[in-house]
């Protein structure tokens, strides 16, 4: 019990009075020469007092309570728990899986419209974060330029419908193969390119399309953004009251149901939902190819991995062609979703969020990845009623996790590949 | 029968030049050995023949081949295979995922065979074939990195500087797999500073320097050439 603790104890204390300071809406008022603490009762007052206090003195004696705590046997269920079998593990792996695929497709028919809206939006943030994964996790390509790719896919669809009419089912895949091109356009230049200045490269990429997008008015109308993108349909039915198109029938009349706004959004959270989990199946299934090990060769040691006779250029391009695939994938239902974009949807910070999504999630881990995209969306919305403090509380949490697990949440698990044994 | 041929290459690193024309021959089964000081141009030697960076006059033949202008992904294709200077094995990868990276081209069957075979000549890499490669020792890092080039089944191995920064104990041994590689009818060519060892085990040697080859003779020769005891065997 040294003066260290004493000195940490009291550090910790003043640290809880000042984040209790903006997140319980306190104010201070200047009135005359006095200044006046605003918007707490005597008791909040208190309470906060009797917070630090208590923080402090946790502090003070941390290292006593965690003992204690630690000779309770019934207080850490991991203590004395074996390793699961190989076997054991991948079959309750994939039946947790199914389970939570199965409870997502339910799950929207008993919730909030918001809620599925927020879904829908998770979702898109999913099929990012695991296509920027093929790039950045797996090949290590630093790409600070993704959302052009996203970009891509959007206007891509909205261009397409606005000037012929083109449907949500034939824009997806045509979206997705001009956004790969793209990547495989921006692939070339930047092949030599490692660390910062391939960043610094795919971020003026990223800036290029967006201003470009931003300039074309007569194409893309510029600033004013691209409106009236229609909403996929299900079998030639729509989701509208009213039929829009001719030959079309609506969804809730051949159903024989009253018409509800929120088929729609179901419907457009269970696109969302399918194509994610293709998205996830099929990075999943390229990782345990061999371009998959080729990509994470050439991340481990370039050098090596061409003295192999691997092609720098192949393995490069082909990851920026999957990750900018799947982003014009995520772009196409994006753009459905809104039924509206501008350039100010895909700026830059959209990048960084996919690339913070990335790293939080553990490099190359795919449930990383997911989990982090979740939390990610979720918590800048969960923490709304602190208002202006929200994206304060949303950074010290990025800044606390990267403390605590530098590795991301879900460290990349190297896939391993068995031969079959010969006989 | 000749398995390498280098003939008046000249390489340049912008406008530098630093091979000046140098003609270096391997035969088929031969341990050639190409000994020089720091800085002579071993690795650039090298990296020339795998085609990074590429020649800018003369000729590199492999097996009959012209390589000369031919892109690394194909030389690194043809027969041949590097163990690079500072083994550069996969830090994060298995011994075993190791391995079959080097098989990269192969089909699971050669793979399951050579990796068989890589683990006879090396029985320490079968008992860590779990263990990431970081994690291990220089010298068992060495002969994974002989194991991983042995994978695609060479022709012709290049070993460049195997003996760097290991124990005198572990290079005496991955000389004697070397000279078991010649048994094997694999051709070596090694590039080494230590050349006593490598003169010793050579059949043939040169010595290069300053980016020319100053000397070419039988290893036994070259160890007892009065120049070359000066200047690389301490006198």
């Amino acid at each position: 019990m040294a003066a260290h603790n004493l000195k940490h104890a009291l550090f910790c204390a003043i640290i809880t009075l000042i984040i209790a300071y903006p997140i319980l809406g306190f104010n201070l008022v200047a009135s005359g020469t006095n200044i006046i603490l605003e918007g707490a009762t005597t008791q909040t007052v208190i309470s906060v007092l009797l917070a630090a206090v208590v923080v402090f003195l946790f502090q003070l004696f941390r290292d006593n309570i965690m003992a204690l705590l630690g000779k309770a046997p019934a207080l850490n269920p991991l203590a004395n728990r074996q390793p699961m079998e190989q076997s054991r593990r991948l079959k309750l792996e994939s039946t947790i899986l199914t389970l939570i695929i199965i409870g997502a497709l339910i799950w929207p028919f008993f919730v909030s419209r918001g809620s599925v809206d927020l879904a829908t939006l998770v979702l898109i943030y999913i099929m990012l974060a695991l296509g920027l994964n093929v790039v950045v996790g797996l090949a290590g390509l630093l790409d600070l330029g993704y959302v052009a790719f996203y970009a891509v896919g959007a206007y891509t669809f909205a261009l397409l419908s606005q000037y012929y009419g083109v449907s949500f089912w034939f824009a997806l895949p045509i979206g997705a193969l001009l956004a790969a091109t793209f990547g495989l356009v921006l692939g070339f230049p930047v092949l030599r390119l490692r660390g910062d200045y391939l960043a610094i490269v795919t971020l003026g990429f990223g800036e290029i399309i967006r201003i470009l997008l931003n300039n074309m008015t007569s194409l893309t109308g510029g600033p004013n953004g691209i409106g009236g993108i229609p909403d996929p349909t299900l079998f030639g039915m729509e989701f509208g009251r009213r039929v829009k198109e001719e030959g079309n029938t609506s969804f809730h009349e051949t159903f024989g149901i009253a018409y509800s706004s929120e088929h729609k959004i179901i419907f457009l959270y269970l696109i969302a939902l399918v194509l994610a989990v293709i998205t996830a199946l099929v990075i999943r299934r390229l990782m345990r190819m061999p371009v998959g090990r080729a990509w994470e060769a050439l991340r481990e040691d370039e050098i090596a991995a061409r003295s192999l006779g691997l092609s720098r250029t192949s393995v490069k391009l082909s990851a920026f062609t999957i990750g900018a695939f799947f982003a014009g994938f995520a772009g196409t239902v994006f753009a459905s979703k809104q039924g509206f974009i501008s350039p100010e949807s895909f700026v830059f910070l959209e990048s960084a969020i996919v690339l913070a999504i990335v790293v939080l999630g553990g490099m190359g881990s795919q449930l990383g990845v997911i989990l982090a995209a979740i939390a990610v969306t979720i918590l800048p919305e969960l923490a709304r009623e602190f208002s202006e403090y929200r994206m304060l509380i949303f950074g010290a949490a990025m800044v606390l996790m990267m403390v605590w697990r530098p590795q991301g949440l879900m460290p990349m698990r190297r896939i391993h590949i068995e031969l079959e044994k010969q006989e | 029968m000749s398995m390498l041929v280098l003939e008046d290459v000249h390489t340049h690193y912008g406008k530098i030049e630093a091979l000046h024309g140098v003609s270096v021959e391997v035969k088929k089964g031969e341990i050639v050995s190409l000994i020089g000081a720091n800085g002579a141009g071993k690795t650039t030697l090298l990296m020339t023949v795998c085609g990074n960076p590429q020649a800018t006059s003369g000729r590199i033949i492999l097996q009959g081949r012209d390589i000369t202008r031919e892109p690394t992904a194909t030389i690194m294709r043809s027969g041949i295979s590097i163990v690079p200077e500072g083994r550069r094995v996969f830090s994060g990868l298995t011994v075993e995922e190791n391995l079959h990276m080097g098989g990269f081209f192969n089909t699971k069957a050669e793979i399951r065979k050579s990796q068989d075979h890589v683990y006879e000549l090396f029985p320490r890499l079968k008992e860590r074939e779990q263990q990431r490669a970081g994690t291990m020792s220089g010298g068992e890092q060495q002969m994974l990195a002989i194991g991983r080039a042995l994978m695609s089944k060479p022709n012709m191995i290049i070993l460049d500087e195997p003996s760097l920064g290991l124990a005198p104990l572990v290079i005496k041994q991955i000389f004697e797999i070397i000279g078991h590689l010649r048994e094997e009818g694999i051709t070596v060519f090694l590039v080494e500073q230590n050349a006593h060892q490598a003169l010793n085990l050579a059949d043939r040697g040169y010595v290069l320097e300053t980016g020319r080859i100053r000397l070419h003779d039988t290893g036994k020769n070259l160890l007892a050439n009065p120049d070359v005891q000066n200047a690389y065997l301490g006198g």
